[in-house]
């Protein structure tokens, strides 16, 4: 483990041992639940909660990366804290990956800045530090770059879907990545908050605590708000109407036309027997071999894996995909037609 | 197919495995392996592990497969089913292909093989005779499909060893024994790297999803001051030589390309791609649990061998891959194209019964053109 200063563990809070640092401190939970003083930091943490639902990024004390004052260091780190103690006494898991989505968000501005510091080469080197013993990425600084492996860099890039994180439209040289500090921040975002986010989902949960009832009912009421329910217009994507299509004329589609045809079939739903007539006008059709193959995908037979239907991003690689302006915001052909309301 | 012609193709891959074993080169690390084969008008099968080069040579005396194949991936346990295989890592592999590649002289030497009637006809969308639309293509081999290959492998070593550092020692090209080449690339930081990762490489290699921005087009007040060099390295670069043409035409080009805006530059960019990608097939390069043809080993295609290409610019794929007897036999042919094999032209032949070589026999049969007499 990292050896933190005080002023790191306020910008980093989820890298300290939470029941270590309120011994150091002198207090026990209970304290906080009963003590009029300290009851206001329960309040500061259901905000912190609040800000981070309404997708927003938690505004510190702290100025810049400065202290504003003395006193507000573990008032910083105790408002991180107690936020966990409410989340998990709640059991709301919708606000618990809201919470570590924008607490990533949080440190990552704090990372960028330390990643940026030209005058304090011991923060940069923290910040780099940070990076490699939570992720296991090795960043190097290059002139005005931090540079990276393509290998560890596509490892992050790929659970992206913005086209500017594709590695046709990225810096390479000699089998590196070449980023801004903002950039290589941005890559691991996820990856942080799926580290708070397992924290907090590894956290014991405590029994309730005098004091902190009010708090976590608010906190139940404030999760209602976020349960969503999905609608389907039962339309077939453009990418699966193409490819039915091309059966449909008798001309040949190509093997990963037909995997993405039957796996999205299948979760669809329907059954082998259901979709291997589909199959009939091929040029190379053979009923055994169909069968044998559609029930392989579907798990039916062979080693009872599933397979699932390949992503956008895997079918524009491999030109079946033919997306029209309904395609906008999906990421697989399944999720085509659904709305939230 | 019938049984006396896979009688004949069988005796006639037996003999080459026996005579030229040497060719075949057992991967390193051959136990971490998964192993598989198809035999004729059979299914395939895999999931086999195979100790050094006496048990392969064992396995192809025994089976007389028409098609072996290798993992480029490595696992504890290779003859396990996929799941509990333990996946290590895989070499990093490309398959280029001519008939991925657009290319003119295809329609000149294409066949279509009617599955209703079995009627052949020079390359068409119905058979002539039942208007049947279930035709299986079949080509032959051209000159100008193996060197617009070559272009393209020429062009995915170029990206490797300048963008990626990859060492020209660690790329081996080997003639696919068909109609194009397979490129494997070892030592590389992507040994472990999945398909996902791998498909996205698969997009830099080919200049798939490229966005103006990156390329020196802003949405929003463009400036000439971002446009690449003529020198930059990496696809800037590349892109930049091909656009521009010179250097000296650099600022006339970025005038034309700032006054045609920005959805032109995009439509520009993916124009461009067709020229300057290496077209490699990406379902080949994303597959991490692959089998791939051995090296070595005839492809079922042609009755040729895929083979290592020394030095890629003066091999003759139609004249250095075939390993078959030069012994004649009589077969019914029906191959209305000429080509051209071990330097001997073969054909025309239009439903007649002649005598030709076995490895000009075994091509034709391979290729559903001929039968044993």
């Amino acid at each position: 483990m990292l050896s933190l200063g005080q002023d790191e563990i306020a910008k980093y809070p989820f890298l300290a041992d939470a029941g270590q640092y309120l011994k150091d401190k002198g207090f026990t939970l209970e304290q906080f639940g009963t003590d009029p003083d300290l009851k206001e930091l329960i309040t500061k943490a259901y905000e912190r909660i609040q800000v981070a639902a309404d997708g927003k990024i938690y505004k510190s004390d702290l100025i810049g990366d400065q202290v504003s004052k003395e006193a507000a260091l573990p008032r910083e780190v105790f408002s991180f804290l107690l936020a966990i103690v409410l989340l998990k006494l709640s059991g709301m898991h919708t606000l618990i990956k809201r919470f570590a989505l924008a607490e990533a968000r949080r440190a990552e501005k704090y990372l960028e800045k330390d990643l940026a510091n030209i005058s304090d080469e011991s923060k940069k080197q923290l910040a780099i530090r940070v990076i490699d013993d939570l992720f296991s990425v090795q960043i190097e600084k290059l002139d005005d770059y931090f540079v990276i492996p393509v290998s560890d860099y596509l490892k992050h890039s790929i659970n992206f879907h913005e086209r500017e994180w594709k590695l046709i439209n990225r810096h390479v040289e000699n089998g590196q990545v070449f980023l801004t500090p903002h950039e290589t921040v941005r890559l691991i975002r996820k990856e942080l908050g799926t580290y708070i986010n397992a924290k907090i989902v590894n956290a014991k949960t405590p029994t309730m605590i005098p004091g902190f009832e009010d708090s976590v009912n608010k906190l139940v009421m404030l999760s209602k708000k976020f349960s969503t329910f999905t609608v389907t217009t039962g339309e077939y994507p453009p990418c699966i109407k193409h490819a039915i299509d091309i059966l449909e004329k008798g001309e040949n589609l190509p093997h990963s036309g037909r995997f993405m045809l039957a796996t999205f079939l299948l979760s669809k739903g329907q059954s082998v027997q259901q979709i291997a007539p589909l199959f009939k006008n091929a040029p190379d059709y053979n009923e055994r071999v169909t069968l044998y193959q559609l029930n392989h995908l579907a798990g039916t037979s062979g080693s009872g894996t599933q397979y699932s239907c390949p992503s956008c991003e895997k079918l524009k690689t491999q030109s079946l995909c033919f997306a029209t302006s309904e395609c906008e915001g999906i990421i697989t052909p399944l999720q085509f037609g659904k709305k939230r309301k | 197919m019938k049984e006396t012609d896979i009688k004949f193709l069988e005796s006639a891959f037996k003999k080459y495995y026996f005579e030229q074993f040497d060719l075949i080169r057992v991967p390193e690390r051959t136990s971490e392996r998964e192993f598989g084969y198809q035999k004729f008008n059979s299914g395939m099968t895999r999931h086999i592990s195979v100790k050094d080069d006496k048990e392969l040579h064992l396995m192809l005396m025994q089976n007389v497969p028409s098609d072996v194949y290798c993992s480029n991936a490595y696992y504890t346990f290779p003859n396990l089913p996929m799941n509990e295989k333990d996946w290590k890592e895989a070499d990093l592999i490309f398959d280029i292909d001519a008939k991925d590649l657009n290319l003119s002289c295809r329609a000149n030497h294409t066949l279509s093989i009617c599955n209703d009637c079995n009627e052949i006809s020079n390359n068409s969308e119905k058979c002539l005779k039942c208007n049947s639309t279930k035709l299986e293509k079949k080509s032959l081999p051209c000159k100008n499909c193996i060197d617009a290959s070559k272009t393209e492998v020429l062009k995915l070593s170029e990206i490797l060893t300048n963008d990626f550092s990859i060492n020209e020692d660690d790329i081996q090209v080997y003639f696919s024994g068909n109609e194009g080449f397979h490129i494997y690339v070892y030592n590389t930081q992507f040994q472990q790297s999945g398909s996902r990762e791998r498909s996205e490489l698969v997009d830099y290699i080919m200049f798939n999803g490229a966005i103006p921005e990156k390329f020196g087009m802003k949405k929003f007040k463009p400036n000439r001051n971002s446009f690449p060099d003529f020198s930059e390295s990496g696809w800037r670069g590349r892109f930049s030589k091909y656009v521009y043409g010179s250097k000296s035409k650099r600022s006339k080009v970025i005038s034309e390309l700032l006054s045609n805006g920005y959805s032109s530059f995009q439509k520009t960019l993916d124009d461009v791609s067709e020229n300057i990608g290496s077209k490699i097939d990406p379902n080949v390069t994303m597959d991490i649990h692959r089998i791939f043809r051995l090296p070595g080993s005839i492809n079922s295609k042609s009755g040729l061998t895929k083979i290592h290409c020394k030095d890629l610019a003066k091999f003759d794929a139609y004249a250095d891959s075939s390993f078959l007897s030069d012994d004649t036999v009589e077969v019914l042919a029906n191959c209305p194209i000429e080509f051209k094999l071990k330097n001997k032209k073969i054909g025309p032949y239009h439903n007649e019964k002649v005598s030709v070589p076995t490895f000009a026999a075994v091509y034709m049969m391979c290729k559903k053109l001929a039968t044993i007499a």
